[in-house]
């Protein structure tokens, strides 16, 4: 109950700046150079390897380690828990997944600093998932989320800064400033974007597969959603498309055990969320583990392609709240949040991997990190110094070229349709 | 017929808010008519309307709306309430301490399933249930869509009057709140208007959204109950009764009288509305009649017509995007009922024909600026 009173405090203050934004003047935005900084931005990491995020010192070679836990399957068997890896793989996984929690603990700031506004949903705890994914998949196949979807992005190749300045709704934004912390994209790798209504992204999925099966290309796509989500109905008709069409669908449950406030099992009759494609196949996986992940996702690939849709759960753990204005603590207790921390934490998991298996000196380790900080922190003073979008942005977009809606200036009454 | 002391709103809210909002909600009328006291209902609701409003207090959108709750579940056994995290108190808080005072049989949480928590609720509707069901925000009721519009709706009229719904009540917050973006501040009431066999509700004030919830959840037809979400804790009115009230579905308020322009709006829109009248006001002179319509499905036609008769110009103005919007069917009707009076083309002020952004809200939303004007347009013509 006091995340709910949190959550409508938040909107007051909400309603607070709508208030005072509607005394002032309208902002006038610069609308120089917006393109140019977004399209350099992009080209950049336009590569076709997962690896551009972070660059890797470390050899490559093999090293096997078991993973501790096995996989739970439905309808199938499961996948090794032997994992081959290497040293630079290991590193550019704690890399990864330790410059998305500096990105996400930036959010947070920024959020508390007033500079992003509305609703922002964080990843932190759940980075394992994407980048398991990654190190399995190619960005050739295809990706949809739901709003949790700021690391999603960088998993797709994108950097810190076009996703910060997203969230402050700016030009050199992943989507220039017009989709915000829920509605992050990237078209050059297969990125279909976070969705803002629960569920909706997942029979997109299911026609984003079909695309690959038509086109033959021997990609799959994956369409992620949350446990609470699980509940939706179209869920359940896009697994029934997928499964009678045959399509190469990866349905990713990622089960971070409460929807908003309220924990799985009060709202799920069978939280199994493997299971619950009946027919369809299903393998639940270690989400704080980009190993597990990435075996898991592997063999989810693989099996998709060779017999249609297959779900994977990934037990995850998210440390935020639900959304900025939820404290997260009061549906749940410190000390689960804090045993998770400890035990299971995936960023902690890599560290050790490479302190006690590779045996990287915890020097170079803080070495890293300072320099990931630092990226982080460049990409907070990028964006906030970032313009924001033309005005004239608003009314792009809507319809395709020349049939967009122009407004006559700032107090207008009427819109106008060009033909 | 005007009671000024009843729904009088007045602030209690952070100074940024309190410096707008005081000029919105006390520049005078702000009152609402009470009505309906004592309709199927217990002893004490018969008393006159202005002694009981004297035993109000000063109550925030998001109390007053649980007042009205709590009583319809004290005087009916059978009224539920349900929707996302709702037995927790709601994301609003307009549902605290429900289930601890009527129990986890009545007052309980839903999985993440609008379609389904709208069905669900027409079937208990049509089992005898009084069903208020909450979607948490009016962005998502798309996804109910289907049951609203092909089933709640057409119920009563397909089975010839044997199943109708009409115990069904959804509950939504609608509206902009500064910076929601795209799915937690769009205004969809005129998809709704657009069916027959739909009550559409959206109350401006806590006063107003206490009597016409009760009277929603007491009205035999199903009814779209749409609650400003930017008022839910910033707007208060001071005399809002304790025991339970209705304010008649249907009836649109003159919120304050003027003989230059009628200006109508509803919900949250009434209080820019107001404001910009003020504006009028002092620039010009010249007054405006405000109209809150409060029910847009049916609407009071009648009072917005009487009111231009008198004043011969029309503006409306709504937060949703002006093509379809419901602005178009009140100038349509008022210029065939008034032709003859109507001195300039009427105006709309609405939010523009693009989605709901994330930035540049305050260009989006139809400011007191644009209302302004739109009436001194009118004016001029
Ligand atoms: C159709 C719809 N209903 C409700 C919401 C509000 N809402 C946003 S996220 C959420 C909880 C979703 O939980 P889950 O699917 O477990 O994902 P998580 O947030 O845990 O990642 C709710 C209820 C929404 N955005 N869309
Ligand atoms: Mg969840």
């Amino acid at each position: 109950m006091s995340s709910a009173m949190a959550l409508s405090s938040s909107l007051m203050r909400l309603g607070a700046s709508r208030l005072s934004s509607m005394m002032g003047l309208a902002r006038v935005a610069s609308s120089s150079s917006m393109s140019n900084s977004s399209s350099s931005m992009s080209s950049s990491f336009s590569s076709s390897s997962a690896a551009s995020l972070v660059t890797t010192s470390l050899g490559d070679a093999p090293i096997t380690i078991e993973l501790p836990r096995p996989y739970d399957t439905h309808l199938c068997e499961p996948p090794s828990t032997t994992v081959t890896t290497t040293p630079a793989e290991i590193e550019k996984f704690f890399k990864t997944t330790y410059l998305m929690r500096r990105m996400e603990i930036a959010c947070d700031v920024l959020y508390k600093g007033k500079f992003i506004r509305g609703f922002c949903h964080l990843y932190d705890g759940q980075e394992a998932i994407i980048v398991g994914i990654e190190a399995a998949l190619t960005w050739n196949d295809s990706i949809v989320t739901s709003y949790r979807d700021h690391c999603t992005h960088l998993g797709r190749g994108g950097n810190v800064k076009e996703v910060i300045a997203e969230l402050l709704g700016k030009a050199p934004g992943c989507s220039k400033g017009n989709g915000g912390s829920m509605h992050m994209y990237r078209k050059e790798t297969n990125f279909y974007g976070g969705n803002g209504i629960v569920g909706a992204q997942v029979p997109l999925g299911a026609g984003l597969a079909f695309g690959h099966k038509y086109r033959n290309d021997n990609c799959v796509a994956i369409t992620m959603y949350g446990d609470g989500a699980a509940n939706q109905g179209q869920i359940f008709e896009a697994m029934n498309m997928a499964a009678l069409w045959d399509l190469p669908c990866i349905f990713v449950c990622e089960n971070n055990h409460y929807g908003m406030g309220t924990a799985e099992w009060r709202s799920a009759k069978s939280p199994e969320y493997y299971k619950r494609g009946d027919y369809i196949p299903g393998i639940k996986i270690d989400g704080m583990d980009c190993l597990s992940v990435k075996q898991g996702f592997a063999f989810a690939k693989e099996f998709a392609l060779k017999n249609g849709p297959i779900i994977v759960e990934a037990d995850t753990y998210r440390y935020h709240g639900h959304s900025m204005s939820d404290p997260g603590s009061t549906y749940r207790t410190r000390d689960e949040i804090s045993g998770v921390r400890q035990e299971r934490d995936p960023v902690d998991r890599m560290r050790k991997l490479l302190i006690d298996v590779v045996g990287t000196s915890p020097d170079q380790i803080k070495a890293w990190e300072k320099e990931l900080r630092k990226e982080v922190d460049d990409a907070v003073e990028f964006a906030k110094n970032a313009p924001l979008p033309p005005d004239a942005q608003l009314y792009e977009n809507i319809y395709v070229d020349g049939k967009g809606i122009e407004a006559r200036g700032v107090e207008i009454s009427n819109v106008n349709v060009l033909g | 017929m005007k009671n000024t002391m009843a729904g009088m709103a007045s602030i209690s809210l952070p100074l940024p808010l309190r410096a707008r909002l005081s000029i919105l909600c006390c520049g005078g009328g702000g009152g609402s008519m009470i009505h309906g006291f004592g309709r199927a209902f217990s002893s004490s609701s018969s008393s006159s309307s202005s002694s009981s409003s004297a035993s109000g207090s000063p109550t925030t959108m998001h109390a007053a709306i649980n007042s009205a709750i709590t009583h319809a579940m004290s005087e009916d056994p059978t009224t539920l309430v349900f929707g996302e995290d709702v037995a927790f108190g709601g994301v609003f808080r307009a549902t605290t301490h429900l289930r601890e005072k009527f129990g986890p049989r009545r007052a309980f949480n839903t999985p993440l399933s609008e379609n389904g928590i709208v069905g669900f609720g027409i079937g208990v509707a049509i089992a005898g249930h009084r069903a208020i069901a909450e979607v948490q925000f009016a962005d998502y009721i798309f996804t109910a869509m289907d049951q609203i519009v092909n089933e709640a709706a057409k119920c009563r009229y397909r089975s010839g009057a044997q199943f109708p719904a009409g115990g069904l009540t959804i509950r939504a917050p609608y509206g902009a709140v500064g910076h929601g973006g795209h799915y937690h501040s769009q205004s969809p009431e005129a998809y709704f208007c657009h069916t027959p066999g739909l009550r559409v509700v959206m109350p401006r004030n806590p006063y107003d959204a206490k009597g016409l919830l009760l009277a929603s959840i007491r009205c035999d037809d199903p009814v779209i109950f749409l609650e400003p979400k930017a008022l839910y804790r910033t707007a208060v009115s001071d005399n809002v009764p304790t025991e339970a009230y209705e304010v008649p579905l249907g009836k649109a308020e003159v919120v304050r009288e003027g003989n230059d322009v009628t200006l109508v709006a509803w919900g949250a829109q009434v209080h820019v509305a107001e404001q910009a009248a003020d504006a009028l006001r002092e620039e010009r002179g010249a007054t405006v009649e405000v109209v809150d319509l409060r029910s847009l499905l049916p609407w009071d036609a009648e009072t917005v017509c009487q009111s231009v008769s008198k004043t011969g110009r029309l503006v409306v103005t709504h937060e949703a995007p002006i093509t379809a919007g419901f602005g178009a069917e009140i100038v349509a009707e008022v210029t065939n009922a008034c032709f003859t009076r109507l001195e300039s083309p009427p105006e709309r002020v609405c939010g523009m024909d693009t989605p709901f952004p994330l930035y540049g809200e305050s260009l989006y939303v139809p400011t007191k600026l644009r209302v302004l004007e739109a009436m001194k347009r009118v004016l001029d013509f």
